[in-house]
Parts: structure tokens; C-alpha cells; sequence
């Protein structure tokens, strides 16, 4: 059995995948489908020069043809050419949502461990003290977290804490740092474009400082919105656990409550956290539209945002094509790992 | 005679519905948090009916529509609460441009019901006959609704709705419709999946056996056999659902997509004070009122549906229930 189960069931999770990526894509053409012709010529603009010669941009991308080789075509230029159309800048969106990853991927690596940490935390706590205080206060901070708008969130912790006290400033850093980065003869060079990474990278530790001061605030959000999801199911995975004849032996056998708690009930409780964690990444990772928005962060998300009230069509189809494929994978990657650990979900 | 079998007849076959409608009511009763829900829920359903005379529409700015704020003026700095502005009291002031925070906050209320239905009930109504067919025909038809469902699901919801409107909107849709058409081609699937397990449950018990096998209708089996049975968590859900589609609503109006200029919508009230978060000089808190009235209208609306939510969860989860 073992490994021989594992990889039947990763067959059969792909066999479930390949179709549901198609069916992404099927669903962003159709949308693209309801523009008109000359509309659709249009997101291909990379040159302004282009705008009079639409025809020959229709006759290039296909746009006369039947359906299904537009369709064909579109999705061999999506997945060779990385051909996502271009945004109203003329750049090509592909190489806007590249050059805007990183700071969308510096809010998510700091994000993700303090979310997990917390919520299994608070979680686990809140199972062993069910129906005491701490049970309702995490409850209570779930409720919360889950009802405030997170860009009211935001703007408030941006009076109290920027204007008020002047501690955490929104964008990812100072004006001083900026002048700095951005000086083609400084010292500075850029190897991860990530600048708390690239600050110690360089020696430079007052920057590293300076780009973890920004994270504050927008970490602090983005934690408040989704720590009530992994403590919830942590919590209620534990209540399970605790209940299970496993748990019920090692506390036959005279094991301390802590060693119960933390090496039988936890660890088999964690599993599915694990998955949650997974779509949580892929998630903040894909950019968080609101929380970049409000502390003007550039990543992905705030690019989303900005083109969405114009509307830039060709970013939002891309920025969702993109989130589509990703939250697909993300899936499956996290249902292989899901299986991995737990040999019961093979047999399924 | 014949009233009284008709009756009994009622009676009994009313009480399966009366027994659930019991535990889920003293469920409600017996979690404090709960009832603070339905009271904060009800206290914002008094607000959206009494809006007319809480807030009177009529000023000239509003071009007879009440949903529009009014605008006292053109200023762009927001005025404090309890200032007159060109001889209109604002209690809770004035945000940028002049529009009147109280009166966007009340009709805001009745907004957010308004949208908050006007996506539920068609979202749900798709959902149920959707999952309805899934369930009860299965099959290809099955197949076809489920990949499809499944394909919705794939996208972030907040993200696909975008990827809608942007097309809608330069089709010549009018913005806040081409939200709810988006939130509502959207949010079906989830109706759809809960409705469709619900049937594929009841489907074969003995008494849907008992009826098909009197000869009864497809849409009779269904409309009065299996729905009765399934739709308590459907409706609940969607209930629920109102208190999300306003934060999501909001959360595009934020970010330019939603509510037209001067609609009467939190989001956009917050949306307004953005330039004025950091105050002035001489007081960092300056315009506090700008953002933390509308916000705070919002947050206890969320706040009372997940409360309400909360306790529902336990109520729906079959497992606990009757414990």
C-alpha cells in the first residue's frame, strides 16, 4: 500500500484538476467575449502608434477567427508568451504584475507564520478551555476580526498610530531609504527585492529596520482578517482530537496533561490547519487588494485596484486569470500534502 | 367535520416545521451572544424603515433621488459634527465636498438591506434551482453544474466579481447594478453545492420512495417533499449572506468600483475621508468624524449578522445539534 495508494491519489486529484484550470481559462475568455471586436484589439496595445491600425492587431491575435481557435490561440499566447495584453500605460501586464510581486510576496512572508502561530495558538487554548473565559475571549476576537472592513481597520490604525504617534507609516519605506535605493550610483543593489531581505544583503541593517516599521500595520491588518478561520477549525479539530481513544490512552498511561495536549491531541489536530494554511498563502501571495490599496504598498493587489476603477480590463482579466490558476494549484498542492500526512484521505 | 380532519391533517404535517423552527428558536435563546446579534439586526432594520423620517430627503443637491446625499456645499475640507453649513445642521457633520455624513450613514442603512437582498434573493433563488436539478436528476446535468460550480470557486469571490464589472460597466451597465449582477453570477455556487447535498440526503428516503411510487410529479416530489426537508440551511445561509455582501460591496465601492458618486453607502463615506485620515497640523485627529461614524455604522452591521452567524453554525452542524 503506502506510496503505491499516494500516487494513485494523486492521479486521480489530477484527473480533477486539468479540468477545473480549463474551465478557468474558458471562463476569462468568455468574459474578454462579451467586448466588442475592436475593444478586444485594444488590450493588445503595447505602442500608442498601434491605436490607428487596429485591424492589423485583429488580424495578429486571431480576432476574426471561429471561437474555439481564438480561444486556442489566446491560451497559447497566456502560456508561452505570457500574452496578457497591456495596461493603459501600453506596458504589458505581465510585466507590471512581475515588477509588483515583490512587495505583495514581503507582506505575505510575514503575514502567514504570525496567522498560523496565533491561530493554532489561541486555537488549541481555546479547546482545552472550552466554555471558560478564554474560550469566549478568542471567540470574541474571531467575531471581531471577521466584522470590521479592513480598510477601515486600516485608516484607523494609520490615525492612531502614523498621524497620531508617528511610529508606523504606510508604503514600504521612507522617503530617506527611497532616495537611497533609487540612486543609481549609492552602493545599493537590489537581490531579492525584498527590502528587509536586501537590507541585511547589503549590510545595511537601519533599512531592514525601516521595512519591517512599514510591514506593522498592514501585517497587523491582514492577521486580524484571517486568524478567525485557522482558529476556528483549530479549535474544533482539537475538540475532536481530545475526544479520540488515542488521547484517551496516553492519559492511561499516566502521561502528564501538557505531553497529552502537545503530543498526542495537538499534532494529529494540526492536519487541517495545514490546508488552510495553504489556500491562506496562496491567497496573500496572489496580493491582498484592500490592505495594499490603503497603505499604498504597490504589490499586485493595489495594481489590481487601481486599474479596476479606471477600468483597465486587461490587468483585472489577467489579475484574475492569475489568481484563478494559482488558487487551483494551491489546492492541489495542499490536497497531496493533506494525503501525504494523513494515509486515511488515499482510500477515499 | 371535515374542517377538523383537515386540520389535524395540518397539524401534523406542520410539525416537522414547527419542531425545527423550535430548537433553532431556543437555540438562539440560550446564547447570549446571539440575541445581542438579532438585537443589533433589528435595531438596523428600524433604521432602514424609518429612514424617510429620520433623515427627510428633499434637499436640492439630491436631484430628487434619496438615496443620494446631499450636498451642503462645494468645499472640499469636511466640517465638524453639529456645524451649519450654508444654513443646513449636520449632526454628524460634513466629509469631503460637503456631503452630509448623518444623513449618508441612515440612508446607508437602508443601501446596505437593499443591496444586501437585492443579491441574496436572486443569488439564492438560482442556487436552489440549480442544485435542485443537480441533485435530483444527477447525471450529466449534474456533471455540467458541479464543474461549474467548481470553476466559480476556483477564483477568489472578491477578484472574479471585479473581473465581471470591469467588462459590465463599459457595456453600458450602470456601475452598482453590474456589482450586484456580479455578486449575484458569483455567489449562487455556494447556494447550489448546500442544496444539492441536502437532496442527494433526503432523496432516497422511504416516503420520496412512497410518493414517485403514487405516481406523484417530478416538481411535486420536489416542491413538496424535498424542499420542505432541505431548505432550513439553505435560507439561513442566506440570511447570513447579507452582513458579507455588504462588506464585500463596500470593499469595491472603496476601491472605485461600486456605488455611483454621492450614493448612499458606508463604503463610500469611508472612501471620502481617505484624504483626510492624518488630520490637520495642528490636530492629527482633526477629521476623525469623517471616517469613524461611517465606520462604525458598518463594523456593528457585520458584527451583528456574525454573532448571529456564530450561534447559527452550531445550530446548522448536524453533528452537534442535538446534543
Amino acid at each position: 500500500m503506502g506510496l503505491m495508494g499516494l500516487r494513485s491519489y494523486v492521479t486521480r486529484r489530477l484527473m480533477l484538476t486539468v479540468p477545473t484550470l480549463l474551465g478557468v481559462t474558458i471562463l476569462i475568455f468568455a468574459i474578454i467575449q462579451f467586448l466588442p471586436m475592436n475593444m478586444r484589439a485594444m488590450m493588445y496595445i503595447t505602442d500608442i502608434k498601434e491605436l490607428g491600425n487596429l485591424p492589423k492587431l485583429i488580424q495578429e491575435h486571431g480576432l476574426d477567427q471561429p471561437l474555439y481557435v481564438q480561444y486556442l490561440r489566446w491560451l497559447q499566447g497566456v502560456i508561452m508568451d505570457h500574452t496578457l495584453g497591456a495596461d493603459r500605460y501600453n506596458q504589458p501586464v505581465y510585466d507590471a504584475i512581475v515588477s509588483r510581486l515583490p512587495a505583495s510576496v514581503e507582506l505575505a512572508i510575514y503575514s502567514i507564520p504570525i496567522i498560523v502561530l496565533i491561530g493554532v495558538t489561541f486555537g488549541s487554548a481555546a479547546a482545552t478551555h472550552k466554555d471558560k473565559a478564554l474560550d469566549h475571549m478568542t471567540r470574541l476576537l474571531a467575531i471581531m476580526g471577521t466584522s470590521l472592513p479592513s480598510f477601515w481597520e486600516g485608516i484607523v490604525l494609520l490615525s492612531v498610530f502614523f498621524a497620531g504617534l508617528g511610529w508606523f507609516p504606510p508604503q514600504r519605506w521612507s522617503p530617506s531609504v527611497n532616495l537611497y535605493v533609487s540612486d543609481p550610483n549609492s552602493s545599493w543593489k537590489w537581490y531579492t527585492h525584498l527590502i528587509t531581505v536586501d537590507g541585511l544583503l547589503n549590510g545595511r541593517l537601519d533599512i531592514t529596520l525601516d521595512g519591517l516599521r512599514h510591514l506593522v500595520l498592514p501585517v497587523t491588518v491582514i492577521t486580524l482578517l484571517n486568524i478567525a478561520l485557522i482558529m476556528r477549525v483549530m479549535r474544533s479539530s482539537m475538540l475532536e482530537s481530545l475526544g479520540k481513544e488515542y488521547v484517551v490512552a496516553a492519559r492511561a498511561r499516566g502521561l502528564t496533561e501538557k505531553e497529552v495536549i502537545a503530543k498526542h491531541a495537538r499534532r494529529n489536530a494540526l492536519i487541517p490547519v495545514i490546508t488552510l494554511s495553504g489556500l491562506l498563502a496562496a491567497g496573500l501571495l496572489t496580493g491582498v487588494v484592500i490592505t495594499e490599496t490603503v497603505f499604498d504598498l504597490k504589490g499586485i493587489g493595489a495594481y489590481a485596484a487601481e486599474s479596476a476603477a479606471v477600468p483597465d480590463i486587461p490587468v483585472i482579466l489577467a489579475y484574475a486569470l492569475l489568481s484563478g490558476i494559482v488558487f487551483t494549484l494551491a489546492n492541489l498542492i495542499v490536497d497531496i500534502l493533506y494525503a501525504y500526512v494523513d494515509p486515511r484521505i488515499r482510500l477515499e | 367535520m371535515d374542517v377538523i380532519s383537515k386540520l389535524t391533517e395540518y397539524r401534523v404535517r406542520l410539525q416537522p416545521t414547527l419542531r425545527e423552527l423550535k430548537l433553532i428558536g431556543t437555540r438562539i435563546r440560550s446564547s447570549r451572544l446571539s440575541i445581542l446579534g438579532a438585537a443589533i439586526i433589528l435595531f438596523y432594520i428600524a433604521l432602514a424603515l424609518l429612514a424617510p423620517w429620520l433623515a427627510p430627503a428633499g434637499h436640492p443637491s439630491q436631484g430628487g433621488d434619496p438615496y443620494m446625499i446631499p450636498k451642503f456645499g462645494i468645499l472640499v475640507t469636511p466640517q465638524p459634527p453639529g456645524s451649519t453649513v450654508h444654513g443646513n445642521h449636520a449632526l454628524f457633520g460634513t466629509t469631503a465636498w460637503q456631503y452630509d455624513i448623518y444623513y449618508g450613514c441612515i440612508w446607508g442603512t437602508r443601501s446596505a438591506f437593499r443591496v444586501g437582498l437585492i443579491v441574496v434573493i436572486p443569488s439564492l433563488l438560482l442556487g436552489l434551482v440549480l442544485g435542485m436539478m443537480s441533485g435530483y436528476y444527477g447525471g450529466s446535468l449534474d456533471e455540467l453544474f458541479m464543474r461549474l460550480t467548481d470553476v466559480i470557486m476556483a477564483f477568489p469571490s472578491l477578484i472574479l466579481d471585479m473581473a465581471f464589472i470591469v467588462v459590465l460597466v463599459p457595456l453600458g451597465v450602470q456601475r452598482l447594478d453590474a456589482v450586484m449582477i456580479s455578486f449575484v453570477l458569483v455567489g449562487w455556487t455556494n447556494y447550489a453545492r448546500l442544496i444539492r447535498g441536502e437532496v442527494l440526503r433526503t432523496k432516497n428516503e422511504d416516503y420520496i420512495e412512497a410518493a414517485k411510487s403514487i405516481g406523484c410529479s417530478d416538481l411535486r416530489v420536489i416542491a413538496k417533499h424535498i424542499l420542505p426537508n432541505s431548505i432550513y440551511p439553505v435560507l439561513i445561509m442566506a440570511s447570513l449572506d447579507i452582513g458579507t455582501t455588504v462588506l464585500g460591496v463596500a470593499a469595491l465601492t472603496f476601491i472605485g468600483l461600486g456605488a455611483p458618486e454621492g450614493y448612499a453607502d458606508w463604503g463610500q463615506l469611508i472612501a471620502y475621508s481617505r484624504n483626510f485620515i492624518f488630520g490637520r497640523p495642528d490636530n492629527p485627529f482633526g477629521y476623525w468624524y469623517t471616517f469613524v461614524i461611517p465606520g462604525l455604522f458598518m463594523s456593528f452591521f457585520t458584527l451583528g449578522w456574525n454573532l448571529l452567524g456564530d450561534a447559527f453554525r452550531d445550530i446548522l452542524d448536524p453533528t452537534i445539534r442535538r446534543k
